[in-house]
């Protein structure tokens, strides 16, 4: 595809004055619907290919409707690995690391934005330089510190190394700036306490974004695959990105109807929160691009 | 930044008199506390623990690393291999960076524009920052498949014999890089698609009204208005594909041969596989330092274009 061809044609069709002659719209119509294929078609063949028997995953040329609902393959993805465990340590994961990390970067987060300290901006800023440090380069250190602390193949291990965070507590910051002063001020000449006054002044006011902040950070615990995947070693401690990966691995991945019912499996979860909260997700994410 | 510095000092201007509020500093620490620790353990402490590895021999076994000086670091430049690693590193990333957002602004562009599906589209563009590294990589192995892959079939039916992706030393790269691309457009469109919203209306109709061709209203008007956002992204995609790991181990190993093998998952390997933690150290402090100076290169250059223009 000609991406300036398709800059040109899109943009003319933007401003009303101008309608898009109808060749515009057929180019652009074209366009969409590659669009559509090329995110849609990967994870319908997910969803397909689940319920396919093997003989019709292994159909040359490829075979588009399934002829049949073939639910044996999650009765089999489901005696390969222990999936319900996996899904239990995944569970606890992702809400006790989501619900403390957002409780931890909403007090940081306040007392960044309403209480005075000395040199708190340059703090800050020593906070945010946090993010200059990739994923990858903390690894195997922190892998070191947790095992001197005792926490391989623990849920202490799982959850405590992604509880900092930086870009949470950034987000809710702002919001707690926007905040008018004299709200705050309300609160306290009532008699008010700062704690008090970040339940009952400052939480309700940031409540969407702490929403958001929540879902995001959950997805990408979910998702979360070489830090689980190091700090276990033992099949009872694998969360589901890791599970599924070592299930791969000992079915000889051959057997593709099974391992798509496992990967749906992983999917699905993270799959309904998407599009039940979309407009979240969204708002979070671009909020984060357009301030930072 | 600018607001805080100045509400700041207008608060201690009002309060100039007032003793040192020891409770508030009190309290100040006792929340921050427990994030900024955390940041400091996990997010700090790790890049000094590098570099102190990085002079050490150690095999994460015996008690006690022996200091070694340089070695590692002189082990790290003559490893052979070192320039095919930084190679393929470089390859992927300039290609994930360039591919997803050429790609993603060409999206956000066309889902601008009032076509009927426009969300459907952008939802699923959006789906594969959802669901996941390691579910990415079961759906793209089974795609690739040699033997039962949907793009050997779709090849087959224009009649192009489907190369083995993965397990062809020249095509598990490409493959690796349509993986990543396809997850990162999405995201990038996303972003871009609100930048263009937040455009002023009134600036693409006087630009029209001024009788501007289309590509010159888009290289006039929303291009600089999108340069703030395009520097977000880039700095941030060339930071996540620099590192990019979870992929390339699931679907690849590094292999076949060293074809996908890229500085990530060299530090994987030496820390995790090889058990060398002294040259683990290095290429991570390596990688560290290698992200700095392109950033900072990245910045440099956007301000200068901004400058320009």
């Amino acid at each position: 595809m000609s991406t300036t061809e398709a800059k040109v044609a899109v943009s003319r069709g933007h401003v009303d004055p101008v309608r898009p002659g109808v060749p515009t719209r057929v180019v652009q119509y074209l366009l969409l619907l590659l669009v559509i294929a090329a995110f849609g078609i990967p994870l319908y063949w997910l969803i397909t290919s689940s319920i396919k028997p093997p003989e019709e995953i292994q159909r040359y040329p490829a075979q588009w409707i399934p002829g049949e609902f073939h639910w044996q393959n999650f009765v089999d993805a489901a005696r390969a690995a222990p999936f319900g465990r996996y899904a239990l340590n995944s569970a606890i994961t992702v809400i006790v690391g989501t619900v403390a990390e957002l409780i931890i970067a909403t007090l940081c987060a306040f007392a960044f934005a309403c209480l005075r300290f000395p040199l708190k901006n340059v703090l800050f800023a020593i906070l945010l330089g946090a993010l200059m440090v990739p994923g990858h380069v903390v690894l195997l250190p922190n892998y070191l510190t947790v095992a001197s602390l005792g926490w391989i193949n623990t849920y202490a291990g799982l959850i405590v190394p992604g509880l900092g965070s930086v870009f949470v507590t950034f987000l809710l910051r702002q919001q707690m700036l926007g905040i008018p002063r004299e709200l705050m001020e309300a609160a306290q000449l009532d008699g008010a306490g700062q704690l008090r006054t970040l339940w009952s002044v400052v939480l309700p006011l940031i409540r969407p974004m702490l929403i958001t902040g929540a879902i995001v950070t959950a997805i990408n615990k979910w998702n979360e695959y070489v830090w689980p995947l190091v700090v276990t070693n033992t099949e009872s401690m694998r969360t589901l990105p890791v599970g599924l990966v070592f299930a791969r691995t000992s079915e000889g991945g051959v057997n593709w109807g099974v391992v798509m019912a496992a990967t749906l499996i992983v999917a699905t979860p993270m799959l309904i929160v998407y599009f039940a909260a979309q407009r979240f997700i969204v708002s979070g994410i671009t909020e984060g691009a357009l301030k930072s | 930044m600018a607001d805080d510095l100045r509400s700041a000092v207008a608060t201690s201007e009002t309060t100039r008199r007032r003793p040192i509020p020891w409770k508030e500093y009190g309290l100040f620490v006792a929340l921050a506390a427990p994030n900024v620790a955390l940041v400091l353990v996990f997010g700090y402490w790790p890049v000094v623990y590098n570099v102190i590895m990085s002079f050490q021999r150690w095999d994460m076994i015996s008690p006690f690393p022996e200091f070694i000086g340089m070695d590692n670091w002189v082990a790290l430049f003559t490893t052979d291999g070192l320039g095919g690693i930084l190679f393929r590193t470089l390859v992927l990333l300039i290609s994930v960076t360039l591919g997803s957002l050429i790609l993603g602004l060409g999206i956000a562009l066309l889902l601008d524009q009032r076509l009927i599906g426009r969300r459907v589209a952008r939802t699923l563009a959006f789906a594969p920052y959802v669901i996941g590294s390691a579910t990415t990589a079961m759906i793209w192995l089974f795609l690739f498949d040699p033997n039962f892959g949907l793009i050997k079939s779709l090849l087959g039916t224009v009649g192009v014999d489907s190369p083995r992706w993965m397990s062809d030393a020249a095509w598990a790269m490409p493959a690796m890089i349509i993986v990543h691309i396809w997850r990162h457009a999405g995201f990038v469109a996303i972003i871009y698609i609100a930048g263009l919203q937040s455009v002023p209306r009134e600036l693409k109709e006087a630009a029209i009204i001024d009788g501007a061709g289309a590509w010159h209203r888009f290289t006039s008007v929303t291009a600089p208005l999108l340069t703030p956002i395009t520097y977000f992204l880039l700095v941030t995609t060339v930071i996540s594909t620099f590192q990019a790991f979870d992929l390339i181990a699931i679907m690849t190993g590094g292999g076949p041969g060293t074809a996908t093998q890229v500085l990530s998952w060299h530090i994987y390997e030496l820390g995790f596989v090889r058990s060398n933690a002294g040259l683990a150290g290095a290429s991570a402090t390596m990688m560290f330092v290698l992200l700095l100076v392109i950033t900072a290169l990245q910045t440099r250059f956007v301000r200068r274009s901004v400058n320009d223009s």
